[in-house]
């Protein structure tokens, strides 16, 4: 059943062309060119392979083997909706966007008209309704000559979030888009698309979520752009919960511009194989970046997370702190870049990546990248990998409480030091039960 | 309550305890005063079960039952309790979270309702006052960036809600000044029953004046060369460790048992 590199080109070219007819009278607006370069690319590259220096520890072949359909609306969507209620964050109160298996689902749906000049919509509105303003932006940032991802990604390209913030506004409440992956007829690939542009003097929350409902078995390729204005701040957080048979690769991009200010918490606890790249563009001065992670990964799980923190220009700060909890055979993998540009003086960039062991036969493949060019910078790294400390577990047990509470307990610990920094209560509160849930679950899995 | 026979221990092949003998009766405070290096500390974590420390010979039973069957956290169920010499932090859990843990661990292996939320504050409210705890040490995580003086009485404060049959304090008096000192050591009187016991490990006498033993051993070299009532302390405070090193023979302990 696996298709052989060719097999795989022209299973997605003709994807490709079904889903052109799919998209109606949508082909011929000007956008669409993107759609028909990015595919003539992914013609070209193919997926990446073990050879590619980026993908040394990742291996997608069994990606590129698998024929993933493109979904159809299919019957019994109004099923599926009642049964992804309750993946919503009802206590986020802002507008929200949920797609399920790609598809837009209206009635979880809330897109509130603010009055204010704020646009959130789908995105496939916003290709027909503000062309100039999509084509300004999207693919700008990632590149559909990255790796075969981006370009199905921009080939594909068609909903997700489209977010639009004008200058000096400040949204009270987080916007929340969910995708939701599911009970397909056929094993399918979705390509959720976000764009979000914020303006200056901007406070935004934003709350992205990849979640299923049974094992299925499925892939998710989706890429976010992120602008963010003068003095704005934007806090993004990520939460993936995806099948444990389920493929989950996204690229996250963020460009900045002075004095801004971009926080990512990136929490993923689902998928049989998971890629997030994040990349950070200070490209203007004072402007700082936060980028925290969590891995929470069990059974045969891989999670690689590969960040970028570009420093382009002087006195800019970045903070990452990364985090994996790996129990059973799982994998992780960290990779953290950061460039200091030339032009790039008093550069602060600390870097930090600690990962939680809980079996002999969990492995982590760990490695900072930092190439400076500039030389009046502070930039430090750090990584540990380590089993629970026996003196803590000592400590509790001599209190009374049973050894494997006490493991629960200090695992908990120390993935909470990366849930704790959500600043919005009401989501930080259910990601640390969704936190809790995956380690009982897997607690119980490997026994231990 | 407690019987410690002949007891040995060794770490990577050394011995460090060398045959202990000891026995606590409900309603008794011992010393165990000695120099530094002399097994103090490695006496109390094995009592509470360390496993650092391999146990090569001797018994250890605690109202019957055998601790050397038991974990660490059965034996805090069976009532035993050590204050550490150095307290460990714990980032990420809080105090109060912990406690209740360690709280309804124990009531639940006794048979006993765990408490809620309401009932374990009111008790830590009222255990707090014993050691005069600040109350803003209860959110913080466990002696995470605690001073040394604020390890020890938290130290202190878990046992005044755990309430232990038998509470070992290694030295629980290093960090603390004179002030925490009468503190603490007024806690630990008021903590004391009839049907409860207290092993103080000391390297000073200091603590001994507020905390008034009914027997001193005095530990050397993973023995327990002398024993006595708390003369003793004054007098090996007035000569030294070295007395007892020099010549005088191992006195039985006397009027235990
Ligand atoms: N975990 C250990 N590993 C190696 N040596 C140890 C360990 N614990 C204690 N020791 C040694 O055992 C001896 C007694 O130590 P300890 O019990 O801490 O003494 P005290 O508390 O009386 O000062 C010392 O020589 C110490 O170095
Ligand atoms: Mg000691």
């Amino acid at each position: 059943m696996s298709l052989s590199h060719e097999q795989t080109i022209n299973h997605y070219l003709e994807s490709y062309k079904a889903f052109e007819k799919s998209l109606n009278g949508d082909s011929s607006l000007p956008i669409h060119s993107l759609r028909d370069e990015a595919i003539t690319r992914f013609a070209e590259m193919g997926f990446p392979t073990k050879t590619d220096e980026e993908w040394r520890f990742t291996n997608v072949s069994e990606i590129a083997a698998k024929r993933f359909e493109i979904p159809t609306l299919g019957a019994g969507f109004p099923e599926r909706e009642a049964k992804t209620e309750k993946f919503v964050f009802e206590d986020l109160k802002g507008p929200r966007l949920v797609f399920i298996n790609g598809i837009f689902a209206k009635n979880l749906s809330r897109l509130t008209q603010s009055g204010s000049d704020v646009i959130v919509k789908q995105l496939s509105s916003a290709l027909s309704e503000h062309p100039d303003l999509v084509s300004a932006h999207l693919g700008r940032y990632i590149s559909s000559g990255v790796n075969g991802f981006a370009a199905l990604s921009l080939a594909f390209m068609r909903d997700g979030l489209f977010l639009s913030v004008p200058d000096g506004v400040v949204l009270e409440d987080a916007i929340q888009v969910l995708f939701v992956s599911t009970e397909a007829e056929s094993e399918i690939a979705t390509y959720p698309r976000n764009l979000m542009i914020v303006g200056s003097n901007c406070r935004v929350s934003i709350v992205e979520s990849y979640v299923c409902i049974a094992d299925d078995s499925y892939f998710t390729n989706a890429v976010t752009e992120i602008v963010v204005g003068e003095n704005s701040v934007v806090e993004h957080d990520k939460f993936q919960n995806e099948s444990v048979n389920a493929f989950h690769i996204a690229a996250t991009h963020i460009h900045q511009a002075a004095h801004s200010n971009y926080v990512s918490n990136s929490i993923a606890v689902g998928g049989r194989l998971v890629r997030n790249d994040i990349t950070a563009v200070l490209d203007a001065e004072r402007s700082e970046c936060t980028l925290n992670g969590l891995s929470v990964a069990t059974g045969n799980q891989l999670i690689d997370n590969h960040t970028t923190i570009d420093h382009a220009k002087a006195n800019c700060q970045s903070h990452e702190l990364y985090k994996a909890v790996l129990d059973g055979n799982a994998r992780g993998v960290f990779n953290g870049k950061i460039f200091v540009r030339k032009d790039a003086q008093k550069t602060d960039a600390k870097q930090t990546n600690q990962t939680l062991l809980l079996s002999d036969d969990a492995t982590i493949d760990t490695k900072p990248q930092l190439e400076i060019f500039a030389d009046d910078v502070k930039c430090t790294h750090g990584a540990t990998v380590g089993q629970l400390d026996s003196d803590q577990l000592f400590y509790l047990r001599t209190r009374g409480i049973p050894e494997s509470k006490a493991r629960d307990i200090l695992t908990f610990a120390f993935a909470s030091d990366v849930v704790s920094r959500v600043k919005l209560d009401a989501l930080r509160d259910q990601l640390e039960a969704f936190v809790h849930a995956k380690l009982d679950a897997s607690r119980r899995t490997n026994g231990s | 309550m407690l019987k410690v026979k002949n007891l040995h221990a060794s770490v990577e092949g050394n011995e460090i305890l060398r045959g202990i003998d000891l026995e606590v009766s409900a309603g008794e405070v011992h010393a165990i005063m000695g120099p530094n290096g002399s097994g103090k500390s490695t006496l109390a974590q094995v009592l509470a079960g360390r496993d650092t420390y391999e146990v090569t010979r001797g018994e250890i039973f605690l109202n019957g039952k055998n601790l050397l069957e038991l974990d660490p956290e059965e034996r805090a169920h069976e009532g035993l309790f050590l204050a550490f010499q150095y307290p460990v932090e714990i980032p990420g859990v809080t105090n109060t979270y912990f406690l209740k843990a360690a709280l309804n661990a124990i009531r639940k292996s006794r048979g006993q309702d765990e408490l809620d939320a309401i009932d374990f504050l009111a008790l830590v409210k009222e255990r707090m006052k014993i050691v005069e705890l600040d109350q803003s040490l209860l959110n913080r995580p466990v002696n995470e960036g605690f001073s040394g003086g604020e390890k020890k009485r938290n130290e202190i404060f878990q046992m005044a809600v755990l309430d232990p049959m038998l509470a070992v304090l290694d030295e629980t008096d290093s960090g603390l000044d004179i002030d925490a000192l009468r503190i603490v050591a007024d806690g630990v009187n008021r903590l004391r029953r009839k049907d409860n016991a207290t092993i103080v490990v000391t390297h000073y006498q200091r603590l001994l004046n507020y905390i008034v033993p009914d027997f001193v051993h005095v530990l050397v070299e993973g023995r327990i060369v002398k024993s006595g009532g708390k003369e003793l302390a004054l007098e090996l405070e007035e000569k030294g460790y070295d007395w007892i090193r020099n010549g005088s023979e191992t006195t039985q302990p006397a009027g235990i048992g």
